[in-house]
């Protein structure tokens, strides 16, 4: 059975990094895997994502409307704007952290109000605050790596040496501390 | 060895597995990882970032006349540019086997159109090979080679951008050592009329023996199911039909397209009760379908734009995607890219937006991102270095109507003027417009990733080069009046802008400055000296909440309308003072790091 993973944020978030880990983590433990991304102009500060898939052999790399196991999101607006396409079963992880747009950083719009209260109404909601665990840590960067940790733990990947693969995708005065990030990360959920 | 690689990389493996000794392109969303992953194999390959992609394929030609497998790399429009070589060559053929690889984009997410590229490969009468994984990506490549080199043709592999940057399993091999091919000197590879007559008939002999070999490669495949429904498709379109039908249906799988197999179509279409024909953007397979007089379901069921996604050929025949959740719709704000922080472009649209009277041509790169919100500067924008002629074009009309005091400002990237935009300026000067020319260096090519060019002083494999000097350049051009500005400097701007438009003559103003993401080269950390070293930070006291600041469209300020104070984000400042410089109550200063 196909499983689908949809990572989203904002260009900069460092979705690419906790994509490269998790799919290398999936190949290495015998999955069919996917991903899917778009580069480019997007980047400059818009809305991304990325679209992993794995399974005993999976066809299309892209994630269809009501097509995900799981939606997480490096960003709480996000989640909002990619929700369709979340299975109504699926489980959504928001990371409670806020980046503006230009509408809102203008002063047009305001950042929306009660997107965890609309999420939670409508599908299984986890909230975590990944940006001040990373501060914790000491490196807000690791952001991405705690969001990685909470993927790992929600859709049963435990048994994969993520340790090893960390190793091998890492600069080795970073491996301590995204090891650290990714644990804090499994213990949220 | 098993390795994830995306389509991109996939292809550059595939070069050098096919023992390619040379390669060169101009970066393009979706197409520049092929390159950079080629300039990998520093030691078996030279790559080469062109000026742009018609001297990129001329190039390759070179190299393929001179014996050696070649291949280059472009996005789809990049083979506009790159036309007029690519179909001589189609008469002259090769020595060492060329691959040229056009990256489409169906859904256009990051280009100025959508252009179906496999027409290409039938105006030009090449053969095309289609791939619809990283898998195949590899494998094409090398057969691409072999292709090329059997029937003495360039070959087009056709990329699409979820081919291009989705990533899966690739068993990889090892490099053929093929070498170099003995050169010799042949009037077959000089398309003068008295020539062209026997080229020409033998590009269409090389089309009958083409298309023996696409009814009979395995690159075309049947998969045989029930046989209610069969489905025609190639490249991406081919994973998401089995994605919607699995093994429920018949396919006709086709990797080899240009010319299409039209036994194979026959007996598939004689088998199977109902066809579909699944194809991103244009009815390039649905018509030849057609002219063998079949009946299916083509574009009259599936949309002729966007990318042909599982949930859009679900929506198509099941009239509905998957169940899915709804929201509301007012709790998502649009989220446009923007300007970095720091982004020199910004200086320059602040100087710029708001004045009257004037036409703003601009080009292909992040600056195309003034014409939004805050800065509103940029009237239009057609195509790569099309700003300078374009408002050369614009001048020459304005200055026609009676008492129009219109002036155009036309405004192009480093990279941009240097891929074709210097024919545009020379256009400028020769025919003698008073444009204002503007050249916003920011010293590496941006919008892509950051790739080298003529005016950085490095190539693409990190070699020290000779770095074009733009304002020498312009000059050697005919310009007398040329000025160099820090664009983060807004009174500069403001003067220069204002001294060019006192000027009766075309001008050309240069601003100097990084881009933030750059990685720095030590002649830019010696004449950048404190770039990206500080940070801007806000006196509460004096900030009133006017927004001044504000409309200078930088994501690291935000306005608390609560207590009307704006606060700058420490993470992505890095002090380029364009918001101090516009603070009336000096509100905002410079705190060293």
């Amino acid at each position: 059975m196909t499983k689908s993973i949809l990572l989203v944020g904002v260009g900069g978030q460092g979705t690419i990094l906790a994509s490269k880990l998790l799919t290398t983590g999936l190949m290495e433990a015998g999955y069919d895997v996917k991903m899917s991304e778009i580069h480019g102009m997007s980047q400059r500060g818009g809305s991304v994502s990325s679209q992993i898939r794995y399974g005993n052999r999976v066809e299309s790399p892209v994630i269809e409307i009501g097509g995900a196991d799981i939606l997480v999101s490096f960003e709480k607006m996000e989640a909002l704007r990619w929700l369709k396409y979340l299975k109504p079963t699926g489980k959504v992880v928001v990371n409670n952290y806020e980046i503006n747009s230009m509408p809102i950083l203008s002063g047009r719009v305001d950042y929306p109000a009660g997107i965890l209260e609309e999420l939670s109404s409508k599908v299984d909601t986890t909230v975590i605050d990944a940006a001040r665990i990373a501060t914790e840590l000491g490196n807000f960067k690791v952001m991405n790596v705690i969001i990685l940790g909470v993927i790992i733990k929600s859709m049963g990947l435990t048994e994969i040496n993520w340790e090893a693969i960390i190793r091998e995708n890492v600069k080795p005065q970073f491996v301590e501390l995204n090891w650290r990030a990714l644990n804090a990360g499994m213990n949220l959920v | 060895m098993r390795k994830l690689l995306t389509g991109n990389e996939a292809i550059a493996r595939g070069a050098w597995e096919a023992g390619v000794k040379y390669a060169s392109a101009y970066p393009g969303t979706p197409s520049t990882e092929i390159l950079e992953t080629t300039a990998l194999y520093v030691d078996d390959i030279l790559a080469e970032w062109a000026p742009n992609e018609k001297v990129a394929i001329e190039a390759v030609i070179g190299a393929s006349f001179a014996g050696a497998r070649t291949f280059a790399a472009m996005k789809h429009v990049g083979v506009n540019v790159a036309a007029d070589p690519l179909f001589t060559f189609s008469y002259t053929g090769v020595n060492g086997g060329m691959v040229l690889i056009s990256a489409d984009e169906p859904g256009y997410h990051s280009s100025q159109n959508e252009q179906d590229n496999r027409n290409y490969a039938k105006f030009a009468k090449i053969p095309m090979l289609e791939p619809s994984d990283s898998q195949e990506s590899k494998d094409m490549m090398k057969s691409a080679f072999s292709i090329s080199e059997k029937y003495n043709t360039p070959v087009l592999l056709r990329m699409t951008t979820r081919v291009c940057h989705s990533k899966s399993i690739v068993e990889c091999g090892e490099r053929d050592e093929v070498g170099i091919m003995e050169y010799t000197k042949s009037l077959d590879k000089f398309p003068i009329p008295a020539f062209v007559g026997g080229m020409r008939a033998r590009v269409e002999e090389r089309q009958v023996l083409l298309k023996d070999f696409s009814n009979q490669t395995e690159l075309n495949f049947f998969e045989w199911n029930d046989c209610q429904v069969g489905v025609i498709a190639s490249g991406a379109c081919y994973k998401y039909a089995k994605e919607v039908f699995g093994d429920t249906v018949s396919y006709l799988k086709l990797g080899f397209t240009n010319p299409l197999p039209d036994e194979k179509i026959r007996e598939f279409c004689s088998k199977v009760e109902k066809v579909y024909v699944i194809e991103e953007v244009d009815p390039y397979i649905e018509e030849v379908v057609r002219i063998l007089g079949f009946d299916c379901f083509g574009k009259n069921l599936f949309p002729n734009t966007g990318e042909m996604t599982p949930d859009t050929i679900r929506k198509a025949i099941y009239g509905k995607t998957f169940d899915h959740v709804e929201t509301e719709a007012s709790k998502v704000v649009p989220r446009p890219p923007i300007l970095c922080a720091g982004c020199p472009h910004r200086g320059f649209f602040v100087g710029l937006k708001n004045r009257k009277n004037i036409v703003v041509a601009s080009d292909i790169g992040c600056y195309s991102l003034g014409f939004a919100d805050p800065y509103k500067v940029g009237d239009w924008c057609v195509c790569m270095g099309a700003s300078m002629s374009s408002g050369h074009g614009a001048q020459q009309v304005f200055d026609m109507v009676e008492n129009s005091n219109k002036r155009v400002v036309s405004i192009l990237g480093d990279s941009t003027f240097l891929h074709s935009g210097m024919n545009s300026l020379l256009d400028v000067v020769y025919n003698g417009s008073k444009t204002v020319n503007v050249i916003l260096d920011n010293r590496i090519t941006g919008m892509t990733g950051h790739q080298e060019n003529p005016a950085s002083g490095y190539t693409l494999q990190g070699k020290k080069t000779k770095e074009i000097n733009l304002e020498k350049l312009v000059r050697a051009l005919g310009f007398e009046h040329v000025m160099v500005i820090n664009p983060n400097d807004i009174t500069a701007v403001q003067h220069a802008l204002d001294w060019a438009l006192s000027l009766d003559e075309a001008s050309v103003i240069i601003t100097r400055w990084p881009c933030v993401l750059k990685t720095l080269s030590t002649e830019d950390k010696n004449e950048f000296k404190e770039v990206f070293k500080n940070k801007c930070t806000v006196l509460e006291e004096k900030c009133t909440g006017c927004r001044a600041c504000i409309r200078t469209g930088c994501p690291a300020l935000f306005l608390d309308k609560a207590n009307k104070k704006v606060s700058i984000d420490v993470n992505s400042c890095v002090g380029c003072e364009v918001c101090l410089q516009v603070c009336k109550l000096d509100a905002i200063v410079k705190v060293g790091v």
